[in-house]
């Protein structure tokens, strides 16, 4: 500023209050286009951001209902639910997966399997924020490292999960049936709604069959989570309906014995209990363990049980379809009676062959030389064959399989249990449509004694028999005995649809019971070893099922056939005759004889159940109830 | 002046002769510290609430507070005679310590904006530059009759603009932004004529297409595309300004209440101590604590703007007044940024967010202030 000329300040200081005036109005209005912006999204937009806010932070989440308890007719848990900790994580929120598994590898031990079970889930559709399970079954230990290195592993929790637990193992493997993961396909069939927090299913059994039953409601929960997704309260709980609680007819004292008497062998033993056709005992011998198909069994436990020669996965009870042999001979006899194609007087003699024409091919007895006279009855009791060659020729097919339908061969027959075969009963139609062949009189030989095309189960065989000692009135075999719920078992157990079996002389029946009661009784019974020293009657009949077929007149020599290539032993009966309180169906595979093998464990299933166990057979619904409170 | 009546009594005062009254011996203006006060206390507790209840933390803030109070009560007894004498030095060593920032700073983030000399504390000579470019460019023009002429605006340009353009390329565009418009209100109270007001504005929006393009950095540009589209990236670029209107947007007429804020304290909104405390604020307390702010701002504002008018020399005068509307840039680019009206960049809302340099430096401005209020001499103007 040069020296001389004074400053205007007055002027300044005018220029200066004009500018600040400038100034005063741009700050009012720019404040201005403040509050107008706040009062865009604070008032008329609060609605959108209120619902944004809403969404950040409340997830709904599904609460899976816990599943159904299984119990025995005595109350024994057979299936129960276990908290069980896994490490899970969600992918969404792991940053770096292989990083992420990588540091998880250190905190808890993770094998090459569960990795690469986890990676196939990875990949597999899913839910979004799904956890996926990485390992389960966590030790105390490695939660708490977990928890200790929570921080460093976003997207990683600890999850505790009601997994089903069956603590009686392979005892009830094959009767129950056994829960899984959801896989894809039944992804599809189910509720989405209802599954949402649901990881398992029931993969087969009573577990499958009665899924809807014990799976229950699911619930929900509004939870608060933060911005890393995690829980950190719960805002509103809509508690899940829990599945219902159910009682089996199974006793599992009887399925137990049931396990210990086949130990070592392969076999199934059918128990029922005749009055209500519930099943006491749905025995597959070797079992396994369903605890370990829970979570995923590995590829290697898998391959060694469905690649194992005893065929443990196979359920032989339900599934074995096995020739009968002369088990099915209590059945004949109340065909052949009931069609009039044999009386009880009709005698014949035995030479111990058979054939359909003079030279022509013999059908042999099992007994070399034969049995010589005998009558129905006799033929019963000592099994014999000639009998029924003969009787099976004067009926002809389409009577035998007319009355071998009415037993429930050939069908499934049961109101609940799932996965059972339905066997064969040949017919000129079946022939014709399996073999493209017609029916040959040869065919109806070996018919009559349950062999050649005719197929059973065990569980048909304890059926059929059951019937027999109900003298021809029907109780679907069934597993399921109450409902602990509001629930009533009539209304989740399918409707009979059997009607009890007529015959023209109702007599018949105590007729072909007395000729089993021979069987065990008599002094030529087949299995009169098995009954020796009983304090009650017991009916039964032995069989033997060939496994491969003799040529003819080729000697049987047991000893030199491989164990393997033995004949099945089979046997059927019931006890007491007059009010049949049980019975069972045996088969011991490569067992050898019926009457050496398959009847004494019978005899002890029979005894089991009407003298030690036989406080416990009055319904027990309502003394467990009791011993609950 | 409208306000001008509220603080009459003051002002009487503070005029009443050399045995002035107790406030001008201290040097203090009480209309302004109260105002101060009230912000800095009712920031702190939305601070408690940004920082998710986090005491040290508040603490650490309030003994940042009291050192800026005490660095504006030092500035305050200074005569704004010496921030004249000393403004052209001072200038030179700012701008001597930006290039050393530039040749030997440190930093995170990929900006150098620290300098750590051996034996004085970290510093960010940035700053400093936002006092000490408005010192300079009032102090270079103040010795001009004003309005200036055309030269003279064209070297206070170049006063400002070194600097600015020195910070920019740390990189720090908050804080350029504010010490470039510090520097440009000083020119624009000096009187710059309006037709180079105009001529200004003309280039600035010519300028910014060439921005764009050469200046700007990816990064930044991401911002202003950000802005215009959130949603394009709503868990990346967009997350942080969702998230923030969302925050202030549910916080509807009277807000979720004091520490009941969702966004906040489930971690939706980032930085709710620092940069975006005032969705936190308009969150928890609603249109009408933001209208309180809003409304505390502005009256500190108007007084600002009135000490400016009262001043008795040139260079008082300018320096006041860009001090004040510096402020007030601050307020309006952090709300603005926060609501989503305005591309983000670092701008704290001042006295508020959590952070010590920007606070001592408001405070520093604010002492300047009261020094040029409180340091009047009885002379007829």
């Amino acid at each position: 500023m040069p020296w001389g000329e004074f400053k205007d300040t007055a002027a300044e200081r005018r220029l200066f209050q004009r500018r600040a005036v400038v100034m005063l109005t741009l700050v009012v209005a720019l404040t201005g286009i403040l509050v107008a912006r706040m009062y865009q999204l604070q008032l008329v937009e609060h609605e959108i951001y209120t619902t944004l806010s809403d969404k950040n932070r409340v997830q709904v989440q599904s609460v899976a209902p816990p599943r159904g308890l299984i119990y025995d007719r005595n109350g024994e848990l057979l299936a129960e639910n276990r908290p069980v900790f896994s490490v899970t994580l969600v992918p969404e929120l792991v940053g770096d997966m292989d990083q992420a598994l990588a540091s998880l590898g250190q905190l808890v031990s993770v094998s090459e399997e569960d990795l690469e079970r986890f990676r196939r889930r990875l990949e597999e559709r899913r839910r979004p924020y799904q956890a996926l399970p990485l390992r389960y079954d966590l030790n105390e230990q490695e939660i708490a490292r977990l928890a200790v290195h929570r921080h460093e592993l976003p997207g990683v929790e600890v999850a505790a999960e009601l997994v089903r637990y069956y603590p009686h193992g392979e005892l009830t493997a094959h009767a129950l049936g056994y829960v899984g993961r959801i896989n894809r396909e039944e992804l599809q069939r189910i509720d989405p709604v209802n599954y949402a927090g649901t990881n398992y299913i029931g993969k087969s059994g009573v577990e499958r069959f009665y899924e809807e039953l014990l799976h229950g409601q699911v619930g929900y929960e509004h939870v608060e989570t933060n911005a890393r997704g995690r829980t950190l309260r719960v805002l509103e709980r809509q508690n899940p309906v829990p599945g219902e609680d159910i009682e089996l007819h199974m006793d599992l004292r009887m399925q137990r014995l049931a396990h210990e008497l086949l130990d070592g062998r392969r076999g199934a033993i059918v128990a029922v209990e005749p009055s209500t056709g519930g099943l006491l005992a749905l025995a597959s011998v070797p079992g396994f363990d369903a605890n370990q198909f829970v979570t995923g069994i590995s590829v290697d436990a898998y391959r060694e049980l469905s690649q194992s020669r005893d065929n443990p996965l196979f359920n032989r009870a339900l599934r074995g379809q096995y020739p009968p042999g002369s088990t099915l001979k209590p059945m004949l006899a109340v065909a052949g009676l009931d069609s009039g194609a044999t009386t009880r007087d009709k005698t014949i003699w035995d030479p111990g062959y058979f054939r359909l024409q003079s030279g022509g091919r013999p059908w042999r007895d099992w007994k070399r030389g034969g049995h010589g006279w005998v009558d129905l009855k006799d033929s019963v009791a000592q099994s014999c064959d000639i009998y029924f060659y003969e009787m099976a020729v004067e009926m002809g097919v389409d009577t035998m399989h007319d009355y071998l339908s009415k037993f429930g061969f050939g069908e499934d027959a049961t109101l609940d249990v799932s996965g059972a075969l339905s066997g064969i009963v040949p017919s000129r139609d079946w022939k014709r449509a399996v073999h493209n062949e017609p029916w040959y009189p040869g065919d109806s030989v070996n018919l009559g004694i349950g062999q050649g095309f005719m197929l059973a189960t065990p569980l048909q065989l304890a059926t059929a028999t059951s019937v027999i000692a109900n003298r021809g009135t029907w109780s679907e075999p069934r597993l399921l005995k109450g409902v602990m719920g509001d629930v009533t078992v009539d209304e989740v157990l399918p409707r009979q649809t059997h009607e009890s079996i007529t015959l023209q002389n109702p007599d018949t029946w105590e007729f072909v019971a007395d000729a089993m009661a021979e069987v065990m009784h008599g002094a030529k019974g087949t299995a009169r070893g098995a009954a020796r020293g009983a304090s009650y009657r017991m009916a039964g009949k032995t069989g033997t099922a060939q496994v491969f077929s003799l040529a003819e007149d080729e000697e049987y020599e047991e000893e030199e056939i491989r164990e393997r290539l033995r004949d099945h032993a089979l046997f059927v009966g019931f006890a007491p005759v007059n009010t049949p309180k049980i019975a069972v169906a045996v088969i011991v595979e490569n067992g050898g004889s019926g009457s050496g093998t398959a009847a004494p464990v019978a005899r002890a299933m029979f005894d089991a159940w009407l003298l030690d166990y036989s406080d416990n057979q009055a319904p027990v619904v309502a003394s467990r109830a009791e011993e609950q409170d | 002046m409208a306000a001008g009546g509220l603080f009459d009594q003051a002002e009487n005062h503070s005029l009443s002769g050399p045995g002035r009254g107790f406030w001008s011996v201290l040097h203090i203006d009480p209309v302004l510290l109260v105002l101060l006060l009230i912000l800095i206390a009712g920031g702190m507790v939305v601070l408690f609430s940004g920082a998710d209840q986090n005491l040290a933390l508040v603490k650490a803030q309030g003994l940042r507070m009291g050192v800026a109070l005490v660095v504006m009560l030092v500035f305050a007894q200074l005569d704004p005679a010496v921030f004249r004498r000393w403004a052209p030095w001072l200038y030179l060593a700012g701008v001597l310590s930006l290039v050393a920032v530039l040749l030997f700073g440190v930093g995170a983030k990929g900006a150098q904006r620290w300098l750590a000399l051996p034996g004085l504390p970290r510093f960010q000579p940035s700053e400093l530059m936002k006092l000490l470019v408005p010192m300079m460019a009032a102090w270079y023009l103040s010795r001009r009759f004003l309005p200036p002429r055309l030269r003279y605006v064209a070297v206070s340009f170049v006063i400002v603009l070194l600097p600015m353009a020195m910070i920019m390329i740390q990189p720090d565009l908050g804080t350029s932004l504010l010490v470039g418009s510090a520097g440009i209100f000083v020119i624009f109270f000096a009187g710059m004529s309006w037709k180079l007001i105009s001529a200004f504005f003309a280039l600035v929006s010519v300028s910014a297409p060439l921005m764009w393009f050469f200046v700007m950095r990816d990064y930044q540009k991401q911002r202003v595309l950000t802005l215009l589209d959130p949603q394009s990236d709503p868990l990346g670029a967009g997350w942080n300004i969702i998230q923030s209107k969302t925050a202030i947007g549910s916080g509807g007429m009277d807000g979720k209440g004091w520490l009941q804020g969702t966004q906040s304290h489930l971690e939706f909104l980032p930085e709710s101590h620092t940069d975006f405390i005032v969705a936190v604020l308009a969150e928890e307390f609603g249109f009408l604590g933001m209208l309180c702010l809003l409304g505390l701002y502005l009256l500190i504002i108007f007084r600002c703007l009135y000490i400016a008018a009262m001043a008795q020399d040139s260079f008082s005068r300018v320096l006041a007044g860009a001090l004040t509307m510096t402020f007030f840039i601050y307020i309006f680019v952090n709300v603005g940024m926060v609501s989503g009206l305005l591309p983000i960049v670092g701008v704290p809302l001042p006295l508020v967010s959590y952070g010590g340099t920007s606070s001592v430096t408001l405070m520093a401005a604010f002492g300047v202030l009261m020094s040029i209020h409180t340091h009047r001499r009885m002379i007829s103007a």
